[in-house]
């Protein structure tokens, strides 16, 4: 596959050495070309994009309150649509776990039910990382975070399946770790007209607790323990990805504590809550079975 | 007309201006940088277009996709994924001076 030489980031911003999201957002931006109009609700892409005066990016972005993602995006839409610039140009949404899950979940359902013809990505480092790691819908169960010193007491909300049940063309999940799953996803998006959602797992070195340089490692480790699978679902129809198909067989993933073990924020995990994840592992790729059995 | 429009722009201030080095010379956040061991390095080796993994996993874009590939250690943050995916080793940090 070709990946495109250009780069829409200049270097030189204040992500954190080994940031899961830059590696995101580069390859996101390099899939959809410089025709793109970004809207980026309060979050680390924020601190991404600079202060006030100056921005690193090479397309235009408009910053928006948290809870607005979704609206803002109909509303550049709207804007390109009376211009009938709206074929050429792509509006990409591009929120936190906590933009999406928590503050922007109202602003995301309604941008999506009416249909606007946008790429929506939420890169999921399970806390609010910008503000100091607190939980947020989307934190592991036994996590810790600054709001729940002792471990998170529920599983992650289940982003994907609640846009699914939108009956929206388009949703699928990525991982930091495979940047070029990651841009065929997003240019796949690009060509499908109608609201697309993106859900991608961006490991975070110090809200996660672990060296920067394995950033790329855990991530994968997330994957090949079956905890984040890769699926596409393409008009209803699930599509399980290349890096997971492997994974169906029991055998083959890894025991979650593979996964867990090498994070400071699950240190002190008991054996209730690793039974509690093999359970929660076996009923997510169940039901994956069912879906492609269908 | 056209004063009080520039006012406007001034208050509201919503264009930015893309630099490079937003944040200033990320490269002092560190002073690890990786070293290429061009012997071991698989596009020197074999002339081609190939591999380059240090390129595609750089969350900073700091190495370049060039024979061979080249780091700009202005930027570079030090993070070490580029080593621990280089599939020869050909990668290691090692401390060098900043100006």
């Amino acid at each position: 596959m070709d990946l495109r030489e250009e780069e829409f980031i200049y270097p030189g911003t204040r992500a954190c050495a080994g940031c899961g999201m830059a590696l995101i957002y580069r390859m996101a931006l390099k899939a959809l070309g410089p025709k793109t109009i970004g809207t980026v609700p309060a979050s680390c892409l924020t601190v991404l994009h600079g202060m006030q005066g100056f921005c690193s990016t090479k397309i235009s972005v408009l910053h928006t309150p948290f809870a607005t993602t979704g609206a803002a995006a109909s509303g550049i839409l709207g804007s390109l649509e009376a211009k009938g610039l709206d074929d050429e140009i792509c509006v990409l949404a591009f929120a936190g776990d906590g933009g999406t899950t928590d503050i922007g979940i109202q602003a995301l359902s309604g941008a999506v039910e009416r249909g606007t013809n946008f790429v929506y990505a939420c890169y999921d480092n399970e806390a609010y990382m910008n503000t100091g790691v607190q939980r947020s819908g989307s934190t592991p169960l036994g996590a810790y975070s600054t709001t729940t010193p002792g471990g998170k007491t529920t599983h992650k909300k289940d982003m994907p399946k609640i846009m699914e049940a939108h009956g929206i063309p388009y949703v699928a999940t990525a991982n930091a770790a495979y940047p070029l799953d990651l841009y065929e996803k997003f240019q796949k998006a690009r060509k499908i007209k109608g609201p697309k959602y993106i859900h991608i797992l961006a490991p975070c070195p110090p809200g996660w607790g672990f060296d920067p340089k394995d950033t790329i490692k855990i991530g994968r480790l997330a994957n090949e323990t079956g905890f984040w699978p890769l699926y596409e679902v393409v008009d209803g129809i699930f599509y399980l990805s290349k890096k997971s198909k492997k994974l169906l067989n029991r055998e083959n993933r890894k025991p979650i504590q593979d996964y867990l073990g090498s994070q400071k924020r699950f240190r002190d995990l008991g054996e209730n809550i690793i039974k509690a994840y093999n359970e929660y592992i076996d009923n997510l790729w169940k039901n994956i079975e069912k879906r492609i059995e269908e | 007309m056209t004063n009080s429009k520039k006012d406007y722009q001034k208050i509201l201030g919503s264009i930015q201006t893309p630099v490079e080095g937003e944040a200033g010379e990320t490269g002092t956040w560190s002073s690890l940088k990786p070293i290429i061991d061009l012997d071991k390095c698989i596009p020197v080796k074999s002339g081609k277009y190939v591999c380059f993994n240090c390129w595609l996993y750089c969350p900073e874009g700091v190495i370049s996709r060039t024979i061979p590939p080249e780091v700009d250690n202005r930027y570079c943050k030090g993070c070490g994924i580029c080593m621990e995916e280089c599939p020869v080793q050909a990668i290691t940090m090692k401390e060098v001076k900043i100006k």
